[in-house]
């Protein structure tokens, strides 16, 4: 089995050189966080994240989440490890200064949850949820909100949950039917909501669910639905934990992946009615629901990065033991261990290089979020606000579907004893397999890829961001490290092929938005594999600075040397992808249902 | 009680250290660096008898390169009060860095010193007994558990064969071995706190200390690599090649 280490220098290298942390320092807010301050930050985290939730890991998915009689036990050494966390102080990283957060921006908390994420997600999930109700109450909540819970929820002694799927209301939230009755000064809540994850548990002193439900003459659809904070057990008036609220886990998921995360069916008001307080104005439940979701969307996209970056770890440490085979031509001699093969080679490859360049996606959306929360110019705010819409949907739906490509690479390299549990490899590509499902699946987000992002504003911001791509086009040509300057007609084709696929989104969206429906999914992926691609070469340039100024050798040359490989491995399947989109529509839609 | 706690930046213990290619040393460029474990035992050892109310005020200090500021960091997260950075890009031995140790004390007056028993790099095993030495204060090395009382202290060290417990008087040189505490993992607002509190860097010539290597490094190699193992035919057979092969008997 391996064990996790933090990939320290590539977050460093990809925070200050790649999205560059001199920008986000340079806004007034974040001009405590210094590289040395990120690079403590990152150090502990990484030694907490190796020495404490990566054993748990294995344990988690042995035993998985355990109900009895309505109440939820976590596997063992998880409360424990719970403990440690809130106690270190890690789960208030991001949270607000005035309630006792840290104040961290977005890009460091990003960093440190893909350790989380990486040494084991099923645990990560729990702090996850409880940044996104944290996040739910500073857009929204009311002072009186946000001083019962806020405080509480920074430290972690109460944890979260998002209510929003119902058994008839998945992708289609505007078939909820949870019901919310006013009775004084707060509401009454039945319903059944399903796939709540850690709905119940006793890690903590409280769970605050976050819910979507109708008050009583709400209109149909989308726009009757509201937000309700109910709580786990209902407040004294001094805000400590009372009695049980009118809320329970009546049973547990048994799922493919995730074991250790309960994913509960949680019942409301089977008495009474579970007490509720509405957060934000009535029927604005989804608005709310819909900021928070990006950056849950950004967040489960990083949890693709972790899974890909730990299933890496793993087969690469089995590649470098395990001894098969002679070197290909040689009849005699020593056996080698299977890193020797060109072929496991070049899987490993294919595993790093897409790792590194989800990363540099996922962490570049992380930045753009920072400057459109924090810049003080307001058209600057506006400009990376733009960009991180047009990114959110690409990092969660590419770099999930690349995890789950990832991880069962990772398995095809551990042979047969890939397939064994006791590897270790099938955990990761079992637990990456909900990041391309849930927070809106691929297909999902792929819809608001060509449409709110591209189709309504016809390209806008993606043609800012396919400009900024062939300026990089235009440095790598003539680049004075030949590895680099080699890779520029490749690259041109690809961004070629972005630019060709764009413009047919944008023209027949308007007229034909089925045909555009029907290609999306290839579209995001394209958009994944060129801007990874960007990212790459952009790294690969700036190593090349950095080498000839004395840098890190090892790192720089590994650097230049696994964009090059990207660009000849994962970037030729750009052309291909934009063939797909703009002549595939049609055959999508030409078959009847009963031809199925 | 001030306390006054020596550190050292080493190579991480989770990476493998290599040979440089001229083979004046080990690769330290680029490579991850961390505080020596028995010294993150010392820091921390010093932070729970301030816990308890022992201690007043703890203060680290390091001599070395300006990156050492990292590892006083490090110390002060954990809960040390300050720091001293004694910058040298010189490759110290112990007898330079407990004479640098020396000036800093008379100047400091700590009634308790807390070393490491020995750094994981060069494993000397020699800092703090010098530093008692010149200072002429008792010592007590490879400590698994101290308890200040008054003017003394009472100590427990691993030695061969069991536990010695000594009473010494103070001031006095401890060194700490593996099993005197399980460090802490560092919190984050301690992380964060850590970044304002007083670190000083000064420079050995201010101390009056000549911090010149005495010894010089001839040559470091890695261990040879061990051969495959041959099977023999019986007692007559392995007594003659331990005799004419190995030469050990």
């Amino acid at each position: 089995m391996s064990t996790y280490a933090a990939p320290l220098k590539d977050m460093q290298f990809v925070i200050e050189e790649l999205v560059g942390l001199a920008d986000i320092t340079a806004m007034p807010v974040c001009s405590e966080v210094t590289a040395d301050l990120v690079e403590a930050v990152l150090g502990e985290a990484g030694k907490f994240a190796a020495e404490v939730l990566d054993p748990l890991n294995r344990i988690g998915d042995r035993q998985g989440a355990q109900l009895a009689n309505g109440k939820v036990t976590p596997p063992a050494g998880f409360a424990a490890a719970y403990k440690q966390f809130t106690e270190a102080g890690w789960n208030s990283l991001s949270g607000p200064t005035d309630f006792g957060g840290q104040g961290l921006p977005h890009i460091v908390a990003m960093a440190v949850q893909e350790m989380w994420n990486s040494a084991n997600m099923a645990f990560c999930l729990c702090p996850m949820l409880t940044s996104g109700v944290i996040e739910a109450l500073k857009l929204r909540g009311s002072p009186e909100q946000k001083k019962l819970f806020m405080g509480k929820l920074v430290t972690g002694e109460w944890s979260g949950t998002m209510n929003l799927t119902e058994p008839q209301a998945g992708s289609d939230l505007s078939a909820v039917r949870t019901q919310a009755r006013p009775e004084g000064d707060h509401f009454r809540i039945k319903g059944t909501k399903i796939f709540i994850t850690w709905g119940e548990h006793d890690m903590s002193q409280n769970i605050v669910h976050l819910v979507l439900a109708r008050t009583p003459d709400a209109p149909e659809g989308v726009k009757g639905i509201s937000l309700f904070i109910v709580p786990k057990f209902a407040l004294n008036a001094d805000g400590s934990p009372g009695g049980r609220n009118d809320v329970k886990c009546v049973s547990i998921e048994h799922k493919m992946g995730i074991h250790a995360s309960p994913t509960c069916v949680m019942a409301y008001g089977e008495g009474e009615g579970a007490i509720g307080y509405m957060i934000g104005a009535e029927n604005r439940g989804l608005e709310t629901m819909f900021i928070m979701m990006n950056h849950a969307r950004l967040g489960v996209g990083l949890e693709g990065v972790a899974l890909a970056e730990r299933a890496y770890q793993h087969a690469l440490d089995y590649a470098r033991t395990r001894v098969q085979g002679r070197a290909i031509g040689q009849k005699s001699g020593d056996r080698v261990t299977i890193i020797n093969h060109p072929d496991v080679r070049r899987m490993l490859l294919t595993m790093k290089s897409q790792v590194e360049a989800m990363r540099a996606l996922a962490y570049t959306a992380s930045a753009a979020l920072d400057k459109a929360h924090h810049h003080p110019d307001e058209a600057e705010r506006k400009r990376n606000q733009a960009y991180v819409d047009l990114l959110i949907p690409i990092v969660k739906g590419w770099c999930t579907e690349q995890s789950i490509d990832v991880a069962s690479t990772g398995m095809q390299i551990h042979g047969g004893m890939g397939f064994i549990e006791e590897t270790g490899a099938a955990q990761y590509l079992r637990d990456a397999r909900i990041t391309a499902i849930y927070e809106g699946t691929t297909g999902i987000q792929a819809a608001d890829l060509v449409g709110r992002k591209i189709g309504y504003e016809k390209g806008a911001t993606a043609a800012v961001v396919i400009a900024q791509m062939r300026a990089t086009a235009k440095a790598l040509a003539g680049h004075a490290h030949a590895d680099i300057a080699a890779q520029h007609a490749a690259f041109v084709r690809a961004v070629d092929a972005l630019a060709a696929a764009t413009q047919w989104v944008v023209d027949t969206f308007p007229k034909d938005p089925n045909a555009v429906a029907a290609v999306s999914v290839p579209y995001l992926k394209l958009w994944g594999i060129v801007a990874g691609g960007w990212l790459m070469a952009r790294a690969a340039g700036i190593a090349s600075v950095k080498l000839a100024a004395g840098g890190d050798p090892e790192f720089c040359k590994t650097k230049i040397a696994t964009a090059r490989f990207y660009i000849e491995h994962i970037l030729p399947q750009a052309p291909a992808l934009a063939e797909e989109v703009t002549g595939g529509a049609a055959s999508v839609l030409a078959m009847s249902d009963a031809q199925f | 009680m001030k306390v006054l706690v020596g550190v050292k930046r080493v190579v991480d213990p989770n990476v493998k250290v290599r040979v440089k290619a001229d083979g004046s040393g080990v690769e330290t460029a680029n490579i991850k660096m961390a505080i020596n474990p028995f010294c993150e035992i010392a820091v921390e050892q010093a932070v729970r008898m301030k816990e308890a109310g022992i201690v007043t005020e703890i203060l680290v200090v390091t001599v070395g390169l300006p990156q050492c500021q990292e590892t006083l960091r490090t110390a002060m997260a954990m809960g040390a009060d300050r720091g001293i950075l004694v910058e040298t890009d010189v490759d110290v031995q112990p007898l330079a860095v407990a004479k640098v140790m020396k000036a800093i004390i008379a100047k400091e007056n700590p009634q308790l010193v807390i070393m490491g028993k020995q750094a994981v790099d060069n494993d000397c095993n020699q800092t703090g007994q010098m530093v008692a030495a010149l200072m002429g204060w008792p010592q007590a090395t490879h400590i698994s558990k101290v308890e200040p009382a008054g003017d003394h202290a009472e100590v427990t060290r691993e030695v061969d064969g069991g536990l010695e417990t000594l009473t010494i008087k103070l001031p006095a040189v401890v060194t700490a071995d593996l099993r005197l505490n399980e460090p802490r993992y560092v919190t984050l607002p301690n992380i964060m706190k850590a970044k304002k509190k007083p670190l000083e860097v000064i420079k050995p010539d201010a101390l009056g200390v000549d911090v010149t290597p005495r010894l010089t490094t001839l040559k470091v190699v890695e261990p040879a690599k061990r051969g495959s193992g041959v099977k023999l035919a019986d007692v007559a057979e392995l007594v003659n090649k331990l005799k004419n092969e190995a030469k050990v008997i």
